[in-house]
């Protein structure tokens, strides 16, 4: 008889481990998959392009339902799972429904941060998470003039592109000088920013919200300094947070997010845990490539194989906003031991930074032309000593040998 | 003006024929006369490169005093005046003129005759010293007048040529070219090179001989005894006409009892010493070629003697294809020497200590004030401008704080003296630096007269070109003063061709064949005839007008017996041996592509690609420096800095250092200003080949390569070292500092010259590795670029100074700053043929790609060293490298 693998979240990660297991023992389980939308496996690095009107509904979806039935998946769209009985190993849905495992994974993502500001809760004000965001914000667009984007990361300038491409007057409003901090030096945020500018952002940073004013819908931000910008749209995106209130409420040990083992295993030996909901040598990541090496470590042990580990993840990040190259990975700030190259075009727009330690490079930030970016991953994740190649390596030299691995990979 | 103007070629003393043609557009094409007997249309990389070197960018067009402009009338007098001033105060002696083989005959014996028949000094000297000096004192002892014996056409007829201190392939191309082309024409013919360094003439040669520094003259001592010891002696030639050979043979056996001994001394294999005495012997066809290996030293005259004895003993003179020549420098080296230039000389070779002479000269000038003894030589005349007995100079065309020896000293002096009057065609060399009045000089192209080559040519130089601003000939400035001074009469001339006139009436007064130079053939030449005149060699006496191709054929010498003498030589080391303190020998010379201290050939982008910064070979077993590091270079006298250039070429504990280099081009790398200033005691030439130096590297904060399309202002380089050169669209500079900016973009942003439109830039900075490169664009081209490192940048200079052709340069944009092509794409790499623009890198591919293993293979498939052939040398040189790396050693 199979075994039960029961999973709850129906994206991107919890979706990658499910297609690993079924490439390593097809046979072995019998799957259950609960969704709270109620869509089929999108994918949400897409939201933007679908805002801006790049892409379609049709074309961010990655797995329909006739994917499901052909697997012999069970998939329960739109029904989120509200609690987990341990003891029982059987998961319940807000409507009843339930399903027992012998594994479960909860792959549940993340939750934007709603800034606690009075106000938060009007109408007008949302998040922008997923397709529901989405329509909410193009609704927006069709009746309404104003949005402002709390958020100057990489979903705020998303959206903030969309809502542009969509015919809306946008501000972004950053607590922070540089946008993109955790992924930009000063010198690409500048680069960037202008160049958002001239497509018609603008941006008030820093500066910090204080409340959203409006009776019954959201007419201003108001600023610290007591400055109010009209708004009839609002979206925070002013960070994420791991979606962790089931596992808690299941009694799992959480931090930021359900802390896992190297094997993605959290204090429950029965239970699994991948994505941005999961907390792995202290770090959650919010990207897909980190997601995407936790799943097949995943898998490796829900099958059974138990041979493989996962050792954190390199973070490197790409902003969707159409003729914007922009790419980023590692440390990206330096400071004391660490050496910059540091490359510029100040006219045309490019700017490239590596942040070296021990001729080693720890950190990338590429703007305007990211060509390069995939290697400079690799050989920060191999610790590659650059120092024979170092005078070229900004210009995407590399002696022979090396060249060679990069034509191959 | 004539569209198309034969001319003469104002580099080397082989005094190549040229065409030059006017253009529609006022362009100059320069091309090879093909009916000039010197080259018979050939012209070397210099010759051909001569019309980039036409501009008036840096010429001297005002008369300037003290830096502000005066009129010539200002001028004039200001000359005039302060030349009475210090005739009257503080004697004749206190007046010198230091004049140069660059000027024509004319010029030459204008100042020259006011000098010695008018000012009553004989303290003129001339550039010559430092080149020719030590030909013409050898040549008066053996021969009683510096008279050169043989021909070029004796080159073609030669069974044997040796060539001693002499790089010919670079410094004298054309005659090199034509002795290879006689070798290829006839297999058999040998070729043999005397020279401590490999140099690429030592490379084509079937024997090269690396003696030790200095020793030549015990290596010409051996062959006098293996000459005798061989039965080679031509008893009848030297018993019917010559003197001393008895004593010359004991001293030479003294010196080279064996060849053993010679061998030893000279620091070479005594098998390969045999060989060449061997070939000596038995050619009856031999020729002597020398230059200033040989002259360049303090025993120069009796080198000069030593190879002249073994003509004499065997006779193998005055005979087609037999014979001395010497190699002269200069475009009219010899002319000067035709009239008197050297202080030890009077005029139209007539002696400054024969009485009889001087009488001669003061009837036939009319001279109120004849110089009655030899004036200061070139070394003791800069010495008496230091201590003051000298207190006005008047230099014309040459530029002695670059050139000379112990030159800081030089330049000290200068700075010292009252009245330095300085007349060039140039603005600013180290030299007019000095001055305290400038006088603008017409230059090549715009001047007219004569010059002489090596084999006594008289050539007409033609001009070409108008006079440009006030400049004006040399010799009109001179009479000009002279006229100031109150001897208007004497020197009331017209035009060069009435000077020329002079000049040979003197050469034939009360000559009657006593004189070896002897040119009344042409003393009756109108204006039209010395328009016209065609080459000819002297002596061309009345009723000789064709000229002499050879002299002593008939064994009649012009010492008062009329035989030729043998001077007994005991050979001499160097004056100053190597010390602890200074290990190693700075050897000096030119290089391929450049001309004395760089104020034309400087001017020419082609010329300047072949080298463009100052550099020091050293043989890579006495250093342990890397190669590329900067290197300082210092004697007792002063110091250089240098790129260091590890050459397995260079023999161990010698260096060789260019002498181009001066403040105009580089800051710190002064050759002249560490060469030692010992002299010969006859000749007066100082030993500019052989100063014991000290190497030790230069270290420094940063290096950096800078190119842009315009100069950078002197100001801009305060506290940085730096060599430029000149590019076709620009100016690279190699930059070295001790201290960094703080901001190397603050610092480029300042040093680039101001940009007239918007610009754009580029910029890398690598904070690890103190590197920073920075690249402005203007309208998408490359207008200035700068890449700093530590050491010296190793980035692909000619293919950015390449990028400044390009009309954009947008699609490379910040690869730009890679400082290299993309892996795959052309680099043209170091030029090596300049007249046809072929890189090495492109040469090395085609020799690889195609296997080639000659020089007329490579010619063939790339285009390298078919047209003038100064580069075939280096064609070869890069055949066997290719064929065999190199290994570490």
């Amino acid at each position: 008889m199979r075994r039960k693998l029961v999973v709850v979240g129906n994206g991107m990660a919890g979706m990658r481990v499910v297609e690993e297991v079924l490439r390593l023992a097809p046979e072995l389980y019998d799957i259950t998959i609960f969704g709270a939308e109620p869509y089929g496996n999108y994918n949400r690095i897409l939201l933007s392009p679908l805002l801006a009107g790049d892409v379609r509904v049709d074309d961010i979806t990655l797995h329909d339902e006739d994917w499901y039935r052909a697997h012999g998946i069970t998939l329960y769209k739109g029904k989120a799972v509200t609690a987990i009985d341990r003891a029982r190993h059987e998961v319940r849905a807000a409507d009843g429904t339930a399903a027992r495992y012998d594994r479960l994974l909860l792959a549940t993502g993340s939750l934007p941060v709603m800034l606690p500001v009075p106000g938060a809760q009007l109408p007008g004000v949302i998040g922008f998470r997923d397709i529901a965001d989405v329509n909410r914000m193009l609704a927006a667009s069709r009746q309404h003039e104003y949005a402002v984007v709390i958020g100057g990361g990489l979903l705020g300038l998303e959206a903030a592109h969309g809502l542009i491409r969509r015919g809306m007057k946008v501000t972004v409003v950053h607590l922070m000088p540089t946008l993109m901090e955790q992924q930009l030096d000063a010198g690409a945020g500048r680069l960037l920013r202008r160049s958002l500018e001239l497509r018609g952002l603008q941006f008030v940073m820093p500066a910090e919200t204080v409340e959203i004013l409006g009776s019954d819908r959201v007419t201003d931000v108001r600023l610290k300094d007591g400055r109010d910008i009209p708004a009839d749209l609002v979206v925070m995106a002013a960070g994420i947070r791991p979606n962790v209130a089931l596992a808690q409420a299941a009694g799992l040990h959480c931090r930021r997010g359900i802390v896992v083992d190297g094997t993605m295993q959290t204090y429950d030996p029965s239970i699994y845990a991948v994505g941005e909901c999961a907390e792995s040598h202290g770090r959650t990541y919010g990207l897909l490539a980190p997601l995407y090496e936790q799943a097949k470590v995943c898998a490796n042990h829900l099958v059974g194989w138990g041979c493989a580990r996962y050792p954190g993840s390199l973070a490197s990040a790409k902003l969707k906003v159409n003729g914007v190259e922009l790419f980023s990975a590692g440390d990206v700030i330096g400071g004391p031991g660490a050496e910059t190259i540091v490359l510029q075009d100040r006219v045309s727009g490019v700017y490239k930074k590596l942040i070296l330690r021990d001729n080693r490079i720890a950190g990338a930030v590429l703007y305007g032309e990211t060509g390069d970016g995939p290697w400079y991953v690799r050989l920060m994740r191999e610790r590659t000593d650059i120092s024979s190649f170092r005078h070229g390596v900004m210009f995407g030299e590399a002696p022979a040998d090396e060249e060679e691995r990069r034509r191959v990979a | 003006m004539q569209r198309v103007v034969a001319t003469t070629c104002p580099y080397c003393g082989v005094g190549c024929g040229i065409r030059a043609r006017r253009r529609w557009d006022g362009a100059v094409e320069i091309a090879g006369d093909p009916d000039h007997p010197a080259n018979r249309g050939r012209l070397c990389s210099k010759g051909t490169a001569l019309a980039e070197t036409l501009g008036l960018a840096g010429r001297l067009l005002h008369p300037l005093w003290r830096g502000r402009p005066v009129g010539w009338d200002r001028a004039l007098a200001i000359a005039a005046a302060g030349i009475r001033r210090t005739l009257r105060e503080h004697g004749p002696d206190s007046v010198a003129f230091y004049v140069s083989g660059q000027l024509l005959t004319e010029d030459y014996y204008v100042v020259n005759k006011l000098c010695k028949g008018f000012l009553g000094t004989a303290n003129i000297d001339t550039n010559s010293r430092l080149c020719m000096a030590s030909s013409v004192a050898g040549h008066r002892r053996a021969f009683g007048a510096d008279t050169v014996p043989a021909s070029y056409g004796d080159l073609d007829e030669a069974e044997l040529i040796v060539l001693v201190g002499a790089n010919a392939a670079w410094c004298h191309p054309i005659l090199f070219q034509r002795i290879e082309r006689a070798r290829a024409a006839h297999p058999g013919r040998r070729l043999v090179v005397i020279d401590p360094r490999r140099t690429p003439t030592a490379d084509a040669a079937d024997l090269h001989l690396p003696l030790r520094s200095g020793s030549d003259a015990t290596l010409f001592a051996g062959l006098l005894v293996h000459l005798a010891d061989a039965g080679r002696i031509d008893h009848g030639f030297v018993e019917r006409h010559t003197t001393g050979a008895a004593a010359a043979l004991a001293a030479a056996r003294a010196a080279a009892p064996t060849l053993e001994v010679a061998a030893e001394q000279c620091g070479v294999e005594a098998a390969a010493l045999r060989r060449f005495y061997d070939w000596f012997a038995e050619s009856e066809r031999a020729m002597t070629l020398y230059s200033q290996g040989i002259n360049q030293s303090t025993s120069g005259t009796d080198k000069v003697n030593a190879i002249i004895n073994c003509h004499l003993l065997t006779g193998r003179i005055g005979k087609a294809g037999a014979g001395p020549l010497s190699l002269t420098g200069q475009p009219n080296a010899m002319g000067g020497r035709e009239v008197g230039g050297l202080a030890n000389q009077l005029a139209a070779h007539l002696e400054i200590d024969n009485p009889a002479h001087r009488d001669l000269a003061r009837r036939f000038w009319r001279a109120p004030a004849m110089a009655e003894r030899a004036g200061l030589k070139a070394v003791e005349m800069f010495d008496a401008v230091a201590d003051g007995r000298i207190r006005a100079i008047w230099i014309m065309s040459t530029n002695p704080v670059v050139s000379m020896p112990e030159a800081d000293r030089v330049r000290a002096a200068l700075e010292r003296c009252p009245l330095v009057i300085v007349s060039d065609c140039m603005r600013d060399t180290d030299t007019a630096r000095t001055a305290d009045l400038l006088l603008p000089a017409l230059a090549w192209g715009e001047k007219d007269g004569t010059v002489t080559n090596s084999e006594r040519r008289i050539s007409r130089q033609r001009p070409f070109l108008e006079p440009p601003g006030e400049a004006r000939a040399d010799w009109r400035i001179v009479a000009e003063v002279a006229r100031r001074l109150g001897f208007a009469d004497s020197f009331a001339y017209g035009s060069a061709a009435e000077i020329f006139r002079e000049h040979a009436l003197l050469s034939q007064f009360e000559n009657d064949g006593r004189r070896d130079f002897d040119i009344g053939a042409l003393a009756e030449l109108d204006a039209d005839g010395y328009d016209a005149l065609a080459p000819v060699q002297w002596p061309a006496p009345r009723g000789r007008p064709e000229g002499t191709e050879r002299l002593f054929g008939d064994g009649r010498f012009f010492t008062p017996d009329g035989r030729a003498r043998f001077v007994a030589v005991t050979p001499r080391p160097p004056l100053h041996p190597v010390t602890a303190a200074f290990p190693v020998i700075l050897n000096t010379g030119r290089l391929r592509d450049h001309w004395h201290t760089m104020t034309r050939s400087g001017r020419s982008p082609s010329l300047a690609a072949h080298e463009p910064e100052p550099f020091v070979a050293v043989n890579p077993a006495d250093t342990d420096i890397a190669d590329g590091a900067l290197v300082r270079l210092a004697s007792p006298h002063g110091a250089a800095v240098l790129r260091l250039r590890l050459s397995p070429e260079q023999p161990r504990g010698t260096v060789f250092a260019p002498m181009h280099w001066g403040a105009t081009h580089a800051s710190d790398a002064r050759i002249g200003a560490v060469v030692n200033a010992a002299v010969d005691p006859l000749s007066g030439q100082p030993e500019l080949k052989h100063t014991p130096v000290r190497l030790e590297r230069r270290r420094t904060r940063w290096q950096a390569f800078l190119a842009t399309r315009r100069r950078l202002g002197a100001a801009s380089l305060d506290g940085v070292a730096w060599a430029v050169a000149v590019t076709p669209y620009g100016w690279r500079y190699e930059l070295y500092g001790d201290e960094r900016p703080e901001s190397w973009e603050e610092w480029a942003r300042r040093v680039f010259p101001e940009a007239r439109r918007a610009t754009h830039w580029l910029s890398y900075e690598d904070s690890g590795a103190a590197a920073f490169r920075y690249a402005r664009l203007v309208d998408d081209q490359l207008d200035a670029c700068l890449f700093v490192a530590p050491d010296r940048p190793a980035i692909a200079r000619e293919w950015l100074v390449g990028l400044f052709a390009e009309a954009s340069v947008r699609a490379l944009n910040l690869r730009l700053l890679a400082g290299q092509p993309a892996p795959g794409s052309p680099d043209n790499g170091k030029l090596v043929c300049v007249c046809r623009g072929v890189g090495e890198r492109a040469i090395e591919q085609a020799i690889r790609r195609e296997r080639l293993d000659c020089v007329e293979a490579v010619g063939a498939a790339t285009g390298a060293g078919v047209t003038c052939g100064s580069c075939r040398p280096e064609l070869a040189l890069l055949l066997r490298r290719v064929q065999e790396p190199v290994g570490s050693d």
